[in-house]
């Protein structure tokens, strides 16, 4: 594959010069819900991919030879220049348990996460807020996201079928609305203003 | 299911990082800002995957859209991005401390921006 990755093209799209710093969110969810949709709809970028394997065994890895216990998780993502100095990335990535690893570290210094919610397929979402709340601290906000044959269910009834805390945000939105998109992401920091780790300035 | 290309990239890595997994700092993050060092020319015994890296960060970028554009995986970028900041290629635009989270001050500043969009 030499050949072929010299015709790797360079692409310009460098932040601004006075971007000095760099924030994460992070939206999960099971697959299909939405996620590379809402990362799309806000990013200033188009949305880029990056791949990374991953054991799920506990199987040595042998360099030399393709493991069936590895598979390859796909992480997208976008950027948001939100201030001069400063970039928001939004990190997509399936929030199940097996791709813990990823995306624990993925947490680490995160503003907080989404959590994008299909009603169709609610239960798809158990196992991503169970390793939100038992595994991090990160504030999160839960996002429905809205499909044309989703079930007409109030939030209340949503939240309750989740039994998430009385103040983590819920939130309708279409991930293909670059307005609703962001709305999601303003519930989210404000939520995050409210947690202690948050409130310490950092010149 | 992997595309031929993709598969390539875990042993040339192993390689191309002597076979070291981690990066010799771990303050390293996908969103860590790095830019490359425009007075400091890459050593010649550097890798073609390397200067290109070099190459793409003569403006800003974060350590995942490297990885992105180069196709390459987040973990392997950071070793390599390390050893460039220890050569003195690239430097660390932001992350300060690693794993202090953002202030309420910073939380409010990108809470005006995303007001704005
Ligand atoms: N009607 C409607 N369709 C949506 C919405 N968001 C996403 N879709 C569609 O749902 C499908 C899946 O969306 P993706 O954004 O790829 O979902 P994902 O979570 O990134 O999926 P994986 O990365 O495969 O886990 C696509 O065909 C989208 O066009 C929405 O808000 N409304
Ligand atoms: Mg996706």
């Amino acid at each position: 594959m030499d050949s072929a990755s010299s015709d790797r093209t360079v692409p310009g799209q460098h932040l601004a010069p006075t971007v000095a710093r760099s924030v994460k969110i992070l939206v999960v969810g099971a697959f299909g819900v939405g996620k590379t949709t809402l990362i799309g709809a806000v990013s200033e970028i188009e949305p880029l991919r990056t791949e990374e394997r991953i054991t799920t065994a506990s199987v040595g890895i042998d360099p030399g030879q393709p493991n069936k216990e590895t598979t390859t998780v796909a992480m997208d993502f976008g950027r948001i220049t939100v201030t001069e100095d400063i970039a928001l990335y939004l990190f997509g990535t399936p929030g199940q348990r097996r791709f813990w690893d990823l995306w624990s570290g993925l947490a680490d210094g995160a503003v907080g996460a989404l959590v994008m919610i299909d009603t169709r397929h609610l239960e798809d979402s158990f196992e991503v807020l169970d390793q939100l709340e038992l595994r991090t601290k990160i504030p999160f906000a839960v996002v429905v996201n809205q499909f044309p044959d989703s079930p007409d269910y109030p939030l209340e009834r949503v939240r309750a079928a989740l039994d998430l805390l009385p103040e983590t945000p819920i939130v309708e939105c279409d991930a293909r609305d670059r307005q609703s998109a962001v709305l999601t992401l303003i519930t989210l920091v404000e939520h995050a203003m409210t947690f202690p780790v948050f409130q310490k300035v950092n010149a | 299911m992997d595309s031929e290309e993709y598969r390539d990239h875990p042993v040339r890595s192993y390689v191309l990082t002597s076979g070291r997994a981690h990066p010799s700092r771990n303050t390293l993050r996908p969103e860590t800002l790095v830019r490359a060092v425009e007075s400091r020319p890459v050593l010649s015994t550097a890798g073609r995957l390397e200067r290109e890296l070099v190459q793409l960060c003569h403006g800003t970028l974060a350590l995942a859209e490297v990885a992105a554009y180069l196709q390459l995986p987040v973990s392997l970028v950071a070793v390599m991005v390390s050893d460039l900041v220890d050569a003195g290629n690239l430097t660390i635009r932001s992350n300060h401390q690693a794993h202090v989270l953002p202030g309420k001050d910073i939380l409010e500043k990108i809470l005006d921006g995303l007001r704005k969009l």
